[in-house]
Parts: C-alpha cells; sequence; structure tokens
C-alpha cells in the first residue's frame, strides 16, 4: 500500500509538469499532502502516539489544506494570471522529469544497503531534483515557490524513510515545513504580491552591481 | 549558563520587539551587550565542557564566540548611531535590534552546538532576523533582496537537511542514532561511505549559503548590499564562520574516512570557482558594498583551499577566517560613514574621501591593505601560509592561478579604493556634506589593529586553541 501510495506520488509530479493552469499545481499540492498523510499513517509504527498524532495533523492541516487554501488565496488576491508560463515547452519537461526518475532509479539500483526501502530514496529524491527544475524553468514567483513546497515534500518523503529509527528528524522536517513556509509565504509572498503588481521574476532584477 | 544566556537573549529581543520608548530600548541594547561579554567570560571559563547536552564548549566554538563579541559590541555601537541619524519611527527601530538581538545569540549557539541538527536549527534562526534585518528599509530594492535571501537559505537549509537524513542513514549500520558529532566521530568506522558522500555533498552545498562560496553565494551579495552596514558587518563576518563551522564540523568526520581525499577535491573546486567568480565581479563592480561583499566571497574560497590542503593551512585556515571577520566588519562600519558624506555607495558619485573625513579615509585605506593580505596585516600571515600549504602539497599549477586571480583583485580593489580617497567627483556639492566625529571610527582602528596584533604576535593562548581545533584533522 505504501509503495502504491508513493507510486501515485511520482505521477503527480509527471502530472505537473504538463499542467497548464496555476490551480492544477495547488490541487497536486495538496494531493501530495494526502498521499503524505496516509504514508506516515502506513509507515511510522514504532513512534509514540502523541508524537504520530502531531505529524499526522501536520500533514494533512497544513500540507493538504492550509497552504493549498492559502496559495489559492493568494492567487486570487495579486490577480495572478492562470497560465503558468514556463521557458520550455511542456513535452520537454515531461520527457526531462521522466529522465530525473529513471535517473535516480539507476542510482538507487546501485545502492548496497539493506537498512532503506529504495522507493522512498528513489520518490524523494526525484522530487528534490523535480522541484529544482519547476523553480529554473517557470516564470511567475508562485510556481517558485510551490516548486519549493514540492521539494520539502521530498524531503518529508525521505525523512519517514528514517522516522522509526529517529522520530525527532521528521520532527525537524516539520519544523522546516512550518518555518519556511510561514517565512515565504506568509510574508514575503504577501509583500511582493502588493510592491509588484505583476508577479514576475524578471522584475526582481533591479540589484546590480554597478 | 548557556540556557540562561540564550532564554535572557531571547527576552531582550522580545522585550525590544514591544518596547517604543528610546532610553528602555538604549538600557536593553546595553544590557544584552553585557549579557554577551558576561556569557563569552563564562565559556573560556568552561572550556571543553558540555553544558546543556547540546553545547560543547570546543577550541573552534570558543574562538569564533570571542570574536563575535568583539564584533557585536562595535556592531550595536554602530547600529545606534545609524538608527538616530536616519530618524527612524520606534516600530523599525524596535524591529531592528530585536532581530539584531536575535541573530547574535542564534550565531552564538549555534558555534558551540555539538549536534547536527542544532547547528541547523540555529542556522534556521539566524535566516528569519537576518531577512528582518535585510528588509530594514521596507523599500522595492529591499524587497527583492530579502526575497532572494530567504528563498535561497530556504532551499539551502532544505538542503542541509536532507543530508543530515542522508549522514543518518550512514549512521544506520552502526546501530546507534545519536547524530551528535561525538557519537559520530566513534563511530567514524562504520559509516556507510555512499550516504556519507551524499551526505556531505548536500550539507556543504546548503551552508555555502552561509559561508559565501559558489553554487549559494548570490543570495548573501545582495543581503549585505541591501541590509544597514552595521547588520551588513555582521552578515559578511560572523555570520560567514557560521557557515564555516557547519562545513568544518562535517568535514573533520569525512576526514577521518576513505573519503577524505574525495571531500578535498569537492572543497578545492568550490573554492577555486569563487576565487573565480569573485575576482570577474570584482574587476566590473561599482557598488563600493558588494565590492566588500564579493571580497568576502574571494577570502572564503582562500580559507576553503587552506583546508584542503591541508597540513599548515588547516592552521592558516582558521586564523584567515577570524582575522578577515575582524578587517571586513571594520571595512562595513566604515562604509556608513562614507555613505553619510556622499550620500551614495556608487563608485562614480564617491571621491577624494580624505579631504572630507581624513580618519575614516585611512580606515579605508588601512583596510584595503589588511583586505589584499598587503604585509603588515595580520592576513598576510595566513594567507601566506595558506599559500606554503598548497606548495607543499603539489598544487603548483592551483597555486599560479590563484596568485594570478588575487592580483587581479587587488589591482580592481586598489583601483576603486584610491579613487574613493583621493580622486574628486565632479559636480559635488560639498556645502552639503556633513562633519563627521573621528571618535565614530575608532572601533574600526581597534579592530583593524587587533586583526594585525593576532597575526604578527598571535598570543600563545590564541595558537593554542587554534592548533587544538584542528588536531583532530589527519595532517
Amino acid at each position: 500500500m505504501t509503495n502504491v501510495l508513493l507510486i501515485i506520488f511520482i505521477i503527480s509530479l509527471l502530472y505537473v509538469s504538463i499542467a497548464n493552469r496555476i490551480i492544477t499545481y495547488v490541487r497536486v499540492l495538496a494531493l501530495q499532502g494526502f498521499i503524505l498523510f496516509g504514508v506516515t499513517y502506513l509507515q511510522l509504527q514504532s513512534v509514540q502516539t502523541w508524537n504520530l498524532v502531531l505529524i499526522l495533523l501536520e500533514t494533512i492541516v497544513f500540507k493538504a489544506i492550509a497552504v493549498p487554501v492559502f496559495l489559492s488565496y493568494l492567487i486570487k488576491r495579486n490577480k495572478i494570471t492562470r497560465e503558468t508560463e514556463p521557458y520550455l515547452p511542456h513535452f520537454i519537461s515531461l520527457i526531462i522529469i521522466t529522465l530525473i526518475v529513471v535517473i535516480t532509479v539507476l542510482l538507487a539500483n546501485s545502492i548496497k544497503d539493506t537498512h532503506l526501502d529504495k522507493i522512498f530514496f528513489i520518490v524523494s529524491l526525484s522530487t528534490l531534483f523535480t522541484g529544482l527544475y519547476f523553480i529554473a524553468s517557470r516564470k511567475k514567483i508562485i510556481t517558485h515557490v510551490m516548486g519549493y513546497l514540492m521539494i520539502e515534500n521530498g524531503v518529508f518523503v525521505l525523512s519517514l524513510a528514517v522516522g522509526n529509527e529517529m522520530p525527532n528528524l521528521v520532527n525537524l522536517g516539520i519544523m522546516l515545513d512550518v518555518f519556511a513556509s510561514v517565512l515565504i509565504l506568509g510574508i514575503f509572498l504577501n509583500k511582493i504580491g502588493d510592491v509588484f503588481k505583476a508577479v514576475d521574476v524578471d522584475q526582481l532584477s533591479n540589484l546590480k552591481d554597478y | 549558563m548557556t540556557g540562561i544566556y540564550l532564554i535572557s537573549a531571547f527576552i531582550i529581543a522580545g522585550l525590544l520587539f514591544v518596547n517604543r520608548k528610546t532610553l528602555f530600548n538604549n538600557i536593553l541594547v546595553i544590557i544584552f551587550g553585557l549579557v554577551q561579554i558576561v556569557f563569552t567570560i563564562y565559556a573560556c571559563l568552561n572550556y571543553k565542557n558540555v553544558v546543556l547536552q547540546y553545547f560543547t564548549i570546543d577550541s573552534l566554538g570558543l574562538l569564533l564566540l570571542m570574536t563575535l563579541s568583539i564584533i557585536a559590541i562595535p556592531a550595536l555601537f554602530h547600529s545606534y548611531i545609524y538608527i538616530r541619524r536616519h530618524d527612524e519611527t520606534p516600530q523599525s527601530r524596535a524591529i531592528y535590534f530585536s532581530a539584531m538581538v536575535f541573530l547574535i545569540a542564534s550565531i552564538s549557539a549555534a558555534y558551540l552546538a555539538n549536534h547536527i541538527a542544532v547547528i541547523w536549527i540555529f542556522t534556521e534562526m539566524t535566516t528569519l532576523s537576518a531577512s528582518m534585518l535585510i528588509y530594514h528599509h521596507r523599500n522595492k530594492l529591499a524587497l527583492e533582496g530579502t526575497w532572494k535571501y530567504v528563498f535561497i537559505c530556504a532551499i539551502s537549509i532544505t538542503f542541509v537537511f536532507i543530508g543530515i537524513l542522508f549522514l543518518s542513514l550512514s549512521l544506520q549500520a552502526s546501530g546507534s542514532n545519536d547524530l551528535s558529532f561525538a557519537n559520530l566521530m566513534a563511530n567514524k568506522d562504520k559509516l556507510n561511505p555512499f550516504w556519507l558522500r551524499l551526505a556531505f555533498l548536500f550539507i556543504f552545498t546548503g551552508f555555502t549559503a552561509k559561508l559565501g562560496l559558489v553554487p549559494m553565494y548570490t543570495a548573501g551579495i545582495d543581503a549585505k548590499d541591501k541590509a544597514p552596514a552595521p547588520a551588513g558587518a555582521l552578515l559578511a563576518s560572523v555570520l560567514m564562520n557560521l557557515g564555516f563551522v557547519g562545513i568544518f564540523r562535517t568535514y573533520t568526520i569525512i576526514a577521518q574516512t576513505p573519503l577524505f581525499h574525495w571531500a578535498n577535491l569537492i572543497i578545492f573546486i568550490a573554492a577555486f570557482l569563487s576565487i573565480f567568480v569573485a575576482t570577474v565581479y570584482m574587476t566590473k563592480v561599482l557598488n563600493i558594498k558588494r565590492m566588500f561583499a564579493y571580497s568576502g566571497i574571494e577570502h572564503m574560497g582562500i580559507v576553503m583551499l587552506g583546508i584542503a590542503a591541508g597540513g599548515i593551512g588547516y592552521y592558516a585556515a582558521i586564523l584567515h577566517i577570524i582575522l578577515h571577520a575582524f578587517v571586513k566588519s571594520s571595512l562595513f562600519f566604515q562604509f556608513n560613514q562614507l555613505y553619510r558624506t556622499f550620500q551614495s555607495k556608487s563608485m562614480p558619485y564617491v571621491g577624494n574621501y580624505f579631504k572630507y573625513n581624513p580618519a575614516g579615509a585611512i580606515v579605508l585605506l588601512l583596510g584595503f591593505i589588511s583586505a589584499t593580505a598587503m604585509p603588515p596585516s595580520g592576513l598576510f600571515v595566513s594567507e601566506f601560509l595558506i599559500f606554503r600549504s598548497l606548495f607543499e602539497a603539489n598544487y603548483i599549477i592551483l597555486l599560479i592561478v590563484v596568485l594570478v586571480l588575487l592580483t587581479i583583485v587587488i589591482w580592481a580593489f586598489g583601483k576603486n579604493i584610491l579613487k574613493i580617497l583621493f580622486i574628486p567627483v565632479q559636480g559635488l556639492d560639498e556645502t552639503k556634506i556633513p562633519k563627521i566625529n573621528p571618535w565614530e571610527s575608532l572601533t574600526q582602528y581597534l579592530l583593524l589593529f587587533t586583526a594585525v596584533w593576532f597575526g604578527l604576535n598571535p598570543p600563545s593562548i590564541f595558537v593554542q586553541l587554534i592548533q587544538d581545533a584542528v588536531k583532530i584533522l589527519p595532517h
């Protein structure tokens, strides 16, 4: 069951790569939140109950509901246009992300370690690189933020892989989530929406050496 | 005591944040300065002790903590001048001082942490407080700088976290799950090399955002440019040292394993590229603050070259990073007066500084001599030792290329500084230039003098501390 969920997670990455509208990104982020909820529930067996409840709450409330709702609110409030405006065509994005997944699978096959379920490694690393690719290839600041949130989801998957031995690391990951999301989303995306009217990275190029 | 220090620092930060009275604000800042000094003295007395389980007062931590305290006092003093000159509202003053106290306390704690996750947490806190300082002026450019800093630091901090996860995977074979550096060192033979390799790559990449190396150096440049100069002084000196602590402590672990040479190769590549990038930008840059920031990138490159070369290079690297902190912070403190004189930080509108403020101009001149590592400065000693270590380790070609690049840096830096000092600006309205009290340059002189003193004739206890910090590394 864990494997099924994680494979759906990878498919969601491929789906995002060809998505045309920003709201699809938000929905996929919400879906990933629900998947992480399921994976956490199935995976973390030997964690203390209250800690498990905290982690589950974080995935369902924070990742699956609060952040997507807030993102769609930001999109409405700042009147961000609906297109994702990639620098590259969707087809090439699809190929690149497929390549990322294939390469991480090949890399994972070279590991000779019995302690780790390899699928966690594959999912997290391919999510990491996919997120970085989104940050590099999309024009809007809000898609950059979504790429970052995707990276965080990937990191969360990896922390689940070691979660039974070191539950504190999962808690640290949650701290990272809350900290970065509040800082990035709450304060600055709000501010940036007020100050820079069309929220494109092109406008963030005034800091120069001369 | 560490607990008392952290709690009192955070309480002071909170009080500063809510307080709007000038007198009360100044009293709180002075109290924090005293708390910082007392804590440093306490750390000296409790050398080698473990406090609160997660903090060890070891040689490196103690050295950098003392550096931080020496720089923090003038930083608070210059912040006071800065805020008073700018007629800030009580609210922005409150946020500024609160963020600065928070930043200094987080950096102090991160220096002493003996657990990779604790360093990580305090590094996160420095990002938070530094972003408040960068956003101080609340205009469009400050927002852009803050946004870039926050975003890149968030990604870097995620990278460090991934590195920590890989480190925990690497440790699993040994059966223990304590990620403190002491435990990692005890289990150094049982670490899984594959995961350790990934862990080092990610932790190194993540901390380069703070240290200011390729690939993540960009955020720091904008941050030092947009933050008020006294805050920029902290970002350009002690916060960079924090990145060094993170990398160095991980490096001491990996240096005990067969991956030692591979890790050195990674550091060589990043360090060389940093020097190269800094050189290219230095020749073009017209913004004085950014020029200082790029000079910092170049120095961090030299420091990491020393670490990777080994031998006497370890000693020289730590000496260099401490002396660099003194010199670079004094340049940033001086920048504020320069800006008050000319109301510009762009090279074409600044010049003939000797005429308007001789005391400050001499600081710039001495700072330039120190930052380019010319003889009377202490950095000359450390840089010379680093080159010697490169020579002894048979990296002759690398050494020659680096020397050529550094010559270009000296040329570019010198061209700009001499222009600031001697060449008059066309059409400057001299009646508007304010008179600046020469006593405001006193702290810069003291910092520069400390850098010379510690470089040329270091106290024996200082030398012992550095040697103790690097003795664990293979020679």
